[in-house]
């Protein structure tokens, strides 16, 4: 059994470029079971590109990915999804005129024969819900489309939980919330590792980076400038590291920063 | 919730978690009366602007012609007058709810009755031949369209407009200017012309009526008995006892004699009714139980999402054209059983507008991901009803076009505004 700790997914050497853009040079990433790792980086850092990578949605050009220790390849968002690996893309991917179980389902429904089990996925989904400690919304059979956007963040994020997904990416869940919906996210993507999933959270809010991460992960222009545990640095060692790259001994030497400029 | 909560924090949680009642699964007649009261306000109106239109319709033409509207002989000819424009109503909600629009079904729906006459006539084939026929050429219209609209992305209108005028041309050429082809054949003719034996119509009314209540009250039992979200069982028992009254009632009113003379007899309900009624079944089904249906809906609430989660869209949009023009084709058929002919204009004119207005009043959204398959036929009753009265009121036929013009737009505002309420509503 895979415990707390272990890591998941192991990315080394990874490169990836678009036509003559070099975006992700020599790439090293780790996820581990229940750990938060924030990536984060820049605008254009190649945080996405990254995860997209991971979410096979681009090809790679070089580099290794493991993934509970045996080396996979990754050619699609299917073969992402059966190890595992859900993603939650910035922009929800909700269907505003299905209720929340059938979101949560959407292209996964369970059936009997060729009829809906609708029983059974609503136990799932209320299952879940309910392991997250989502208080839920008035009802599991509310349209989305009625659903503020913290509750629709809660519905997308619980979606990625709900397969035996192994490791949940986030794409700035929290960029068009409020205070108390980014609480109610951050406090989700918590639980979600403490119930023993390894998430990336990519997020350009430093409070809630060192509010719910274990590690930080500082891309700077498609080089990972350091990987370390929240408890090692501070705010202003990590913005350091996003905008220059380095910060004392920490992150790029200092040439390799200048040169990747 | 969890305890260890940072200092500060509490106010913050708090305020969150008051958006996250708690789950609600089973109502009281209440909460339920409540909650659909909510949903009215949000804009989620359903079938309710066409139940109350048919019923205004009702009061209007009885009040202005107190003798005949009503007359038993009138309301099975109103029956029979809604059946083409149901079918191709029905047809157009699949293509509605993925956010398509296919205004060429109408003339498809004259070109595959018109290949069928033909086939009857001319190639002296027997009625289920040139059936399936006029069915095979309905899909390949469709499969041509869906093809176009899914592969090429071409805007569904300009594709199904140009197929508007295209399969028109097509007609022309096979039937040949101004001409009609007679339909005489026993079987199709009897579809919009002849009756059930009294019987068969009570048992079958019946055995829907008690169909439906059956599964009604399995499915709350079902639900009930896992503690999922359910309606009140006083609610759905309310429910099926007004489906097993109109379809009771419906049965009893067209079993009544309607002969004009004494001397012949005239009653039962139309063959055409159990074919609307098996379709209305069967298109249910696919929508509202099957996966193939839910991704219908998905591709019109959001193709991306869709997309995201493994949905073939390309697939689901050619096949909502395939459903929409197969149906269509099954429309003709029952207008020409009606008329007994296929004339070239077959399935042009109003014919198209009829059936989009019916599917909109009915409920179905013009902007995709909302309707249901009943829509047709409350709007398709709707839509027989204005043209029915209105005929019996003798109108020009220029004001004829100008009410259903104002009946069809009233539909797409309310559509419109509806939908605008969802989004003040949402988020
Ligand atoms: N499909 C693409 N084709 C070409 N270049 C791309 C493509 N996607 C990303 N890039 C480039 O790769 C670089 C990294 O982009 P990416 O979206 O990964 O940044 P990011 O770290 O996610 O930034 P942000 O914080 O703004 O989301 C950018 O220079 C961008 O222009
Ligand atoms: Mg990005």
């Amino acid at each position: 059994m895979a415990e707390t700790g272990d890591p998941v997914l192991r990315i080394t050497g990874l490169n990836k470029s678009f036509g003559a853009v070099h975006v992700l040079h020599n790439v090293d990433f780790t996820v581990r079971l229940g750990e938060v790792m924030a990536l984060v980086g820049d605008n254009g850092a190649g945080k996405s590109t990254l995860i997209k990578c991971i979410a096979g949605i681009h090809p790679t050009d070089s580099g290794q990915i493991e993934f509970e220790g045996r080396p996979v390849t990754i050619d699609g968002p299917r073969a992402a999804s059966e190890l595992g690996i859900e993603v939650v893309y910035q922009d929800l991917a909700l269907a505003d005129n299905l209720d929340i179980v059938q979101n949560m389902f959407l292209g996964r429904e369970r059936r009997k024969g060729l009829v809906l089990d609708e029983p059974s996925m609503e136990e799932a989904a209320r299952e879940t819900l309910a392991r997250l400690s989502v208080r839920t919304v008035k009802s599991v059979r509310q349209q989305v489309a009625s659903l503020s956007g913290g509750q629709r963040q809660t519905v997308a994020i619980a979606k990625a939980a709900l397969w035996e997904s192994k490791v949940v990416i986030l794409d700035e869940p929290t960029a068009a919330l409020g205070v108390a919906q980014t609480r109610q996210v951050l406090d989700l993507v918590r639980r979600l590792a403490d119930t023993g999933h390894a998430v990336v959270l990519i997020s350009h809010n430093m409070n809630d980076v060192f509010e719910v991460a274990d590690r930080i992960t500082a891309l700077y222009l498609g080089r990972v400038a350091a990987d370390v545990a929240r408890t090692e640095v501070t705010h202003g060692q990590v913005v350091e590291l996003i905008t220059a790259g380095r910060s004392g001994d920490l992150g790029l030497a200092p040439q390799t920063a200048a040169e990747s400029i | 919730m969890s305890t260890d909560i940072p200092e500060g924090k509490e106010t913050a949680l708090k305020l969150a978690d008051s958006d996250f009642a708690t789950d609600r699964r089973e109502h009281d007649v209440k909460s339920a009366v409540l909650d659909y009261w909510n949903r009215l306000k949000a804009g989620e109106l359903g079938a309710l602007p066409a139940l109350i239109g048919l019923a205004s319709l009702f009061v209007l033409f009885t009040f202005l012609k107190p003798d005949t509207f009503l007359s038993t002989g009138n309301i099975a000819n109103l029956s029979t007058q809604a059946l083409p424009i149901t079918i191709l109503a029905m047809g157009l909600v699949f293509v509605l709810l993925v956010g398509e629009i296919d205004l060429s079904a109408g003339v498809a729906s004259g070109l595959c009755a018109a290949l069928m006459a033909k086939l009857l006539v001319e190639g002296g084939q027997p009625w289920y031949v040139a059936v399936i026929s006029a069915i095979a050429a309905g899909i390949i219209i469709g499969t041509a369209i869906g093809w176009l609209v899914a592969i090429l992305r071409i805007p569904s209108f300009v594709v199904s407009l140009a197929f508007f005028l295209g399969l028109q041309g097509i007609t022309l050429w096979l039937i040949g200017e101004g001409g009609t082809v007679p339909v005489r054949d026993e079987v199709i003719v009897a579809l919009a012309t002849r009756n059930m034996p009294i019987w068969l119509g009570w048992t079958l009314a019946v055995a829907c009526a008690v169909g439906y209540t059956a599964t009604q009250l399995l499915r709350w039992q079902r639900q009930h008995a896992r503690h999922l979200h359910s309606k009140p069982i006083e609610l759905v028992l309310i429910q099926c006892g007004v489906v097993a009254a109109v379809l009771l009632g419906a049965t009893y009113v067209l079993s009544l004699d309607r002969a004009a003379s004494p001397l012949i007899e005239l009653a039962g309900i139309p063959w055409g009714v159990p074919l609307v009624g098996t379709l209305l079944i069967v298109c249910t089904f696919i929508l509202g139980r099957t996966s193939f249906g839910r991704h219908i809906y998905a591709v019109g609430g959001n193709a991306e999402a869709a997309r995201r989660a493994g949905i073939n869209v390309v697939r689901i949009r050619i096949s909502v054209f395939m459903i929409g023009s197969g149906l269509a084709a099954i429309s003709g058929i029952l207008a020409a059983s009606r008329l007994n002919s296929v004339a070239v204009s077959a399935g042009a004119g109003n014919t198209l507008l009829y059936a989009v207005g019916a599917a909109v009043i009915g409920g179905t959204s013009l902007f995709g991901g909302r309707g249901k398959a009943r829509d047709a036929v409350f709007g398709g009753l709707v839509i027989a009803t204005i043209e029915n009265g209105l005929g019996l009121l003798g109108t020009k036929a220029y004001l004829s076009f100008l009410i259903t013009g104002v009946v069809l737009l009233l539909a797409a505002s309310m559509d419109a505004l509806a939908r605008r309420r969802r989004s003040n509503v949402g988020r």
